[in-house]
């Protein structure tokens, strides 16, 4: 594995401030040229099945910013990115907080489009493949952190609702290369069902906060 | 079978355990895990692809007696650690799968689409990749997992390999390295080994493919990469594509150096 440019220079100059606690970033790919050549296999190796079509494997600006740069664009790309990706998160009207026993199901399941899903199969939100939520539910994943008391630990406020439903809708708009997917704006979860997990996080009778 | 059904049970008792008892139910998983290995339905497998191995087939009624996977026509003893390689008379790097895909097409004269109408099975009928998977893989345990890694076309299939497992696309921005990059994750309760690194792919590469005793199935590499792809919201990669056999290859050269010890048997 090469070194990347950034830990290269961490390691020869360890002492120095603009160091500390900056993430290392390790790259992959060195340019554009490398990113389309991988692009090109995918295209050439990969056919369509079910709902899963080929024009998923068009990368956007995001996709190609996070890859190029081992998922820590420069400051000011990544600031900029965020920025657009905040702009195309729509917010309905009224309260942003539904059911919070829908919103458990849907926390639930981890379905939706996947090429063995069928078009009329209700997508969930795979929440639990990676977060701890309800302390009832021992089955839970750890590649996101732990959301268990999320809503008492923040108060259900209308502000609180708006970062939980802009969060899931899309996670990269507060941290570009978040590992989480984009679940609105990828068509995952419905405006509604967003709403029911916003409730699943915050409503204080949800087994999340008790 | 009755016995494996009864110790998923007893796994998903343990699962269900309040968080309070994680430690518990993880060594609960272990105990679980040296039991499903010592009831694992594996031979009948290997003994099933044995006879697929030495039976006659397609337009030129031939056996795959000399398909050559690397040690020469026929020579099965050690010949699954030795993959992915290249091979000159395909002017491919291969895995076992496209390896066997193209003695099919070549000695049995089988169409590819013949060949590969059903590469994965269920559990009421395995397919014949499957069942010649687990049989030659096996003929392998005890030798070193030893890739080919010297000709340039095996480090190119590396490099590509390497790209496409840090290579974040679809509709949910995934990588390989999503799931498989971090240390000491999981997915529900399922441990994700860091497969870029040789601690982490040395133990999978060393025990695939693999009977699954949650799905009652025998499972390939070959699947075990496309339902990752599945799972990461993409469209499927095509079976035996320089893609996959890609992919194989990263993961093999980074974990190579353990003594092949399956076909294994996962949860």
């Amino acid at each position: 594995m090469r070194m990347s440019a950034s830990l290269r220079i961490c390691a020869a100059a360890t002492a120095l401030a603009a160091c500390a606690g900056a993430p290392v970033a390790e790259r992959h790919f060195s340019s554009e040229g490398e990113l389309r050549e991988v692009q090109a296999v995918l295209k050439r190796d990969i056919h369509a099945r079910g709902s899963a079509t080929l024009a998923r494997l068009e990368p956007d600006a995001l996709q190609q910013a996070c890859n190029l740069n081992g998922n820590a664009p420069p400051e000011a790309l990544a600031r900029q990115l965020e920025a657009e990706q905040m702009a195309a998160i729509r917010y309905p009207a009224g309260s942003l907080a539904g059911d919070w026993r829908r919103g458990e199901q849907i926390a639930q399941s981890g379905r939706g489009l996947q090429w063995n899903d069928g078009p009329k199969d209700v997508g969930g939100g795979s929440c639990y493949n990676c977060h701890e939520l309800a302390p009832q539910e021992a089955s839970f994943g750890t590649l996101g952190p732990s959301l268990r008391g999320f809503g008492k630990l923040r108060g259900n406020t209308p502000e609180m609702q708006k970062y939980a439903y802009g969060r899931i809708y899309n996670s990269k708009a507060f941290n570009l290369c978040s590992q989480m997917p984009r679940l609105g704006q990828s068509g995952t979860l419905s405006e509604q069902q967003i709403r029911d997990l916003v409730a699943y996080l915050l409503d204080p009778e949800s087994p999340v906060n008790r | 079978m009755h016995r494996i059904a009864a110790l998923a049970l007893a796994l998903a008792a343990a699962a269900g355990a309040p968080c309070a008892l994680a430690q518990d139910a993880k060594t609960e998983i272990e105990k679980y895990q040296q039991m499903i290995a010592d009831s694992s339905p594996v031979e009948l497998f290997e003994l099933q692809g044995e006879t697929l191995w030495s039976k006659r087939q397609g337009p030129k009624n031939a056996s795959l007696e000399h398909c050559d996977l690397g040690l020469g026509a026929g020579v099965l003893k050690g010949a699954y650690a030795q993959l992915p390689r290249y091979f000159r008379d395909a002017d491919r790097v291969m895995d076992l799968e496209t390896r066997l895909l193209h003695c099919m097409t070549t000695l049995q004269g089988r169409s590819r689409e013949d060949a590969t109408r059903r590469v994965f099975g269920n559990e009421d009928k395995p397919s014949e990749m499957e069942y010649l998977s687990a049989y030659i893989a096996a003929q392998s345990r005890g030798s070193p997992m030893a890739p080919g890694t010297a000709h340039p076309r095996e480090a190119a299939a590396y490099e590509l390999g390497r790209k496409l497992f840090f290579y974040r696309a679809g509709p949910w921005d995934f990588s390989c390295a999503s799931c498989h990059g971090e240390p000491g994750k999981r997915i529900r309760m399922q441990e994700l080994p860091v497969l870029s690194t040789r601690a982490g792919a040395g133990p999978v590469v060393a025990t695939w493919p693999a009977y699954r005793v949650s799905n009652s199935q025998f499972k390939t590499m070959q699947w075990r990469i496309n339902d990752c792809y599945r799972q990461m919201r993409m469209p499927e990669p095509t079976y035996a594509s320089d893609l996959t056999v890609a992919l194989a290859t990263y993961l093999t050269v980074t974990g190579k150096g353990d003594l092949y010890r399956g076909p294994g048997t996962k949860r």
